[in-house]
Formats: C-alpha cells, sequence, structure tokens
C-alpha cells in the first residue's frame, strides 16, 4: 500500500501498521465486513482527495475543535490530508474575499461532486441576520453551496437538529440543515460535539464505498447510533439491580452505581460514546461519574433539565393545585345541591321508584 | 414532533394536565360520594358476632364459600393481576422516583428482572380474564363499554411499560412516551369510571358492613 497519504502519516510518526489497525476499527465500528478495512485502507491511501467545502455557521467551533484535538497527533485529525479541505474558516490560511474566492472556486470546479460538510444551525429570524459571513446570510449561502453537492453532511447537533441556538425560545429562528436542503442526501453526525471516530467513518466510508453509511430515521448513521448509550453502558447492570448513585458524592457514587436517579439521559441517547469512547478511548461522560445529557438527540437542551431524572416531570405541576381546590369546591357543592334535594325530596314526601334506583 | 419531543411533552405539560384532571376528579367524586349522607337508622341495633363495617372490609377480600370453584378465573386472576399491578407500580425504581418527587415518600426498589416477572403475570392475567369476560355468557351480558373501556386503560400501560424496557416494537423513546401517555389517559378516566373503586373500595365495603351489621348480618 503506497499513496501520499501514507507517506505524510510516516513523517508525522504514524506507521502503515497503525494505519491499517485503524481502519481495521473504523470498519469494525461501522460494522462492516473485515475485508471493508483493507479496502478503506486503500482507498483512503489512494488519496482521490475529493473537494470538501465545511461551512461553519451558528456554532461554538466546538465540532471543529473535537475532530482536530481529539489527541495527539490525530488520526482523526489527518483525516483532513486524504480530502481537500477547499473552504474552512477556522483552519484556512485564506482570509475575507480571497476565502470566499476560494470557496466560489472549489464549488464550480467540482459542481456536482464535491462534499458539504455544515456545522452550526442556520438562523432564519430577520432574514438570516443573526449570522453573516462575509455580508451574506448562512441560509443564502447553504442554498447555494447545496446545489452543486454530492451530499451533505451535517457535523454536531446544530447543523443535524437546530442544537443549542434552538433551544425555547430559540430567539434567532435557529434550524437544521435538513430544514433548508431537501433534495440531496444528508448525513447527521450530532453530538455536542460529535465523537471524532464518527466524523472520520463517514468520510471514511465515502471515500471507500463512493456513497453514505446506512443511515436511521434521523439521518444519523446506524452503525453509531444504532444502539442507546444505556444499553450499551457499563453501569447498566447496577440499573437492574436497582442500585443508583443519589447524589454526586455518595457512596453510589463511588461504586460506580447508575446515574438514571442524577439525571442520566443514556435510555433516550444514541450514540457511541460507551463503545467509542473519548481522548483516544480514554473515558466517556458516564465512566468520569456524569450522566449522559443526551446531545446526540434532537431538542436535548429542552427534554427537562439535565439533573432531573426521565421518570420524573419535565416541568413542575402548575394546575395541579388549583385543580385539587376546584375539584373539592365542585364536590362540597354538588353536595350541598344533593343536600337540599334530598331535603326537599322529604319534605314532598317523595318515594323512592324502582326507576330512582336505577339511576 | 420527534420522540424526544413527545416524551418530554407527556412528562411536562401533559403530565399537568392530567395529574389536574386526576386530583379534580378524585376530590370532586370523594366529597360528593361521602357527602351524600343516609338517613339516621332508628331502630335498635342488633349485635351479632363478625357484622360490622370492619369485618366487612376483610371480609369481602376473600370470595364467600363455594365460589373459588364457581368462578375461579374471577377470584385468582383478580387477585394476581391486583397484586402484580402493586408490585410493578410500587417496585420499579423509575415508578418510586416519581413518588418520591411528587410527594416526598420513597421506599426500596425491586430488582428490574422482578418487577418485569410481575408484569408479564399481570399481562397474562388480565388477558386470561378478558378472555373469560368474553367467554362466559353471563359475564358477557353484565359487561358494558365502560367494562372493556377500563380494561384496556389498565392494561395499556402495563404493555407499553413493559414493551419499553423491553425494547419491543417501538424505540425506547417512543415507547416510554406512549407508556407515559397511556399512564395519563388512565388518571384522566380513573376518577369518572369504575376505576374509582381504588379509592371508594374500604369505604362502601364499611358503608355496607355497617348496615348491615346494624341489622345483626355479618355480610
Amino acid at each position: 500500500m503506497q499513496g501520499s497519504l501514507v507517506d505524510a502519516f510516516a513523517r508525522q510518526g504514524v506507521s502503515r501498521r497503525s494505519f491499517l489497525k485503524y481502519c481495521a476499527t473504523l470498519a469494525s465500528m461501522m460494522a462492516l465486513p473485515p475485508v471493508a478495512g483493507r479496502a478503506m485502507a486503500e482507498a483512503m491511501a489512494a488519496a482521490r482527495r475529493p473537494s470538501v467545502i465545511w461551512l461553519p455557521f451558528q456554532e461554538c467551533t466546538g465540532c471543529t475543535e473535537s475532530i482536530t484535538r481529539s489527541h495527539s497527533p490525530t488520526i482523526e485529525g489527518m483525516i483532513f490530508d486524504m480530502i481537500s479541505l477547499d473552504y474552512q474558516e477556522t483552519l484556512m490560511a485564506a482570509a475575507g474575499h480571497q476565502a470566499e474566492a476560494a470557496r466560489l472556486n472549489a464549488m464550480q470546479d467540482n459542481a456536482g461532486k464535491y462534499l458539504l460538510i455544515v456545522d452550526g444551525s442556520i438562523p432564519l429570524g430577520r432574514d438570516g441576520a443573526y449570522s453573516c459571513i462575509g455580508g451574506r446570510s448562512n441560509v443564502e449561502m447553504l442554498k447555494e453551496a447545496a446545489q452543486g453537492a454530492a451530499a451533505v453532511v451535517a457535523v454536531g447537533s446544530c447543523a443535524a437538529f437546530g442544537g443549542i441556538p434552538r433551544a425555547n425560545p430559540n430567539p434567532t429562528g435557529a434550524v437544521s440543515v435538513s430544514d433548508i436542503v431537501k433534495d440531496k442526501p444528508i448525513v447527521n453526525i450530532p453530538g455536542c460535539p460529535p465523537i471524532p471516530v464518527v466524523m472520520t467513518g463517514v468520510l471514511a466510508h465515502y471515500l471507500t464505498f463512493g456513497s453514505l453509511p446506512e443511515l436511521d430515521a434521523k439521518g444519523r448513521p446506524k452503525a453509531f447510533f444504532g444502539e442507546t448509550i444505556h444499553d450499551r453502558c457499563y453501569r447498566r447492570p447496577f440499573y437492574d439491580q436497582g442500585k443508583f448513585a443519589k447524589t454526586f458524592d455518595d457512596e453510589g457514587a463511588r461504586n460506580g452505581w447508575c446515574l438514571f436517579e442524577l439525571g442520566c439521559k443514556g435510555p433516550v441517547t444514541h450514540n457511541a460514546c460507551a463503545t467509542a469512547k473519548w481522548n483516544g478511548g480514554t473515558s466517556w461522560p458516564v465512566e468520569s461519574g456524569h450522566g449522559c445529557l443526551g446531545c446526540s438527540e434532537p431538542d436535548f437542551w429542552d427534554a427537562g433539565g439535565f439533573y432531573k431524572a426521565l421518570s420524573l416531570p419535565a416541568d413542575p405541576l402548575g394546575i395541579a393545585g388549583a385543580a385539587a381546590v376546584a375539584g373539592a369546591a365542585v364536590g362540597v357543592g354538588i353536595g350541598f345541591a344533593n343536600r337540599a334535594k334530598q331535603g326537599a325530596a322529604k319534605s314532598a314526601h317523595e318515594t323512592t321508584t324502582l326507576a330512582d334506583l336505577e339511576k | 414532533m420527534t420522540d424526544l419531543q413527545f416524551l418530554t411533552w407527556v412528562r411536562g405539560p401533559g403530565l399537568d394536565i392530567a395529574v389536574g384532571i386526576f386530583l379534580l376528579g378524585v376530590l370532586w367524586r370523594l366529597f360528593e360520594i361521602y357527602s351524600l349522607g343516609r338517613s339516621k337508622d332508628l331502630s335498635a341495633p342488633r349485635r351479632t358476632p363478625g357484622a360490622s363495617g370492619l369485618h366487612t372490609v376483610f371480609r369481602r377480600s376473600l370470595p364467600p364459600p363455594g365460589m373459588l370453584k364457581c368462578s375461579p378465573v374471577s377470584y385468582l386472576g383478580g387477585y394476581i393481576f391486583h397484586i402484580g399491578l402493586a408490585i410493578v407500580v410500587f417496585g420499579f425504581a423509575p415508578h418510586i422516583l416519581l413518588i418520591r418527587n411528587l410527594t416526598g415518600l420513597s421506599w426500596p426498589a425491586l430488582p428490574s428482572q422482578f418487577v418485569d416477572l410481575a408484569a408479564v403475570v399481570t399481562m397474562a392475567a388480565m388477558t386470561v380474564m378478558l378472555a373469560d369476560r368474553i367467554n362466559k355468557p353471563a359475564k358477557r351480558f353484565l359487561s358494558t363499554f365502560e367494562d372493556w373501556f377500563t380494561w384496556a386503560a389498565t392494561f395499556l400501560p402495563v404493555l407499553t411499560g413493559w414493551m419499553a424496557v423491553q425494547h419491543l416494537l417501538l424505540p425506547y423513546t417512543a415507547m416510554l412516551a406512549l407508556h407515559i401517555l397511556s399512564v395519563e389517559i388512565l388518571l384522566i378516566v380513573l376518577p369518572f369510571t369504575k376505576l374509582f373503586h381504588a379509592f371508594t373500595l374500604f369505604g362502601s365495603r364499611w358503608y355496607n358492613g355497617k348496615v348491615n351489621g346494624h341489622r345483626g348480618v355479618p355480610v
């Protein structure tokens, strides 16, 4: 196996063997047959270098940080060596008009073939004026760039589902990529941020097979989002045994018991954290003692609070007290009415008929 | 609306509405029923051993002589599904957590596998009882829409809860949301249907026992 990518890796201290191992890991994580690892390695090494345009919209750059700084040196970060990243504001040297020119050139030269990566939500409020690049609104840029794209990858929960900008009351009118782009294949890679290996896995799949991986109903790659955190969680046996940490520093927490009562959203969150882990496989939120926030699900920010268990009310009960008082009042009122009726019947010497008993 | 939004709605506004209607209905009906009263029985009470309100409260939990053989499904099935429901509702950790949140009361949870078994047994007993109600001409004749409806309203929360835990048919999030929704429907209909026996059971037994006890009849 030869190629510029392999040479580039060698220069950065990543051996051919490590690269092959990485590709095999990617293939197995995506539930592909073992031979796919080899195919991925060859395809990536061949460095077809498809053009990729990365548009950052209403976002925090956390997704870019996640993929470029996962650990050092990072093979995930080097994925950029196998694509031609023609526009990425955070990483590119060009600025201002030069940057915009690079984007337009890439779009023209690779029309219909380039991969469009989007991170950040798209604000629609005030004609999109909440987020502009080079004087143009995000929604305008997205529509333009999506037209010539082969496929769109929505990286991060903001691009995939609207994320934090879309949280109630959504002051900017933020929407997801799939709310705007309707006629192109879209892969959602949600997470706040997404797991680096998931991003590279999707790119590697696209480079190797020229197609997007199998997606679930929310447009997420099934290989990584097919199961819930809860189902793959190493603390799951404690849930089944009814052993829960009640606070973050009690005996249960120290014993590594289930964090369900502390608000863990693992049961309703589809992601690969429990298996792929973070920071080069060091740990992941639940392993470090904090419940899952559910960041890869739509509207996780408004799902009733991070520290409230799933079986608890999402909001405080508002009408319960008033309803109880109203119920008691109605009951007492009807009680008085019944008493009056009884009294009237008694003084009128009414008799009870069979029909009365049938009432 | 996504699954998680649906779940958040049933945990939020949905629960608020359901608990509100439940409390309204329960207090309404309790005040209404207990304020009805009856005219005072002026006759001298006939004292007979075993004839009192308290006796009847317990005695009505046991089948009268010969009835167990005559209608085993009603008695055994009834016992099994009521006890099963109690285990599922009050023994499952997430349920206890909700009760603690709403009332401040809590107790140790049962292992989830045991609760799972109780749910299956409960559903089996309820299904057998439904089949019996359909098969026995007398029971079928006496059944009204309310009987079928309340059966479904009781059965669905158990079924959806069990399916959510077992990850059957729908994704967990959607099934959990359906489970909570079905419980909310149960809460809403409970005060206004025969399910209200959960509140009036012992009171009405006491009442009947007392009236009959006054006449010297141990029922």
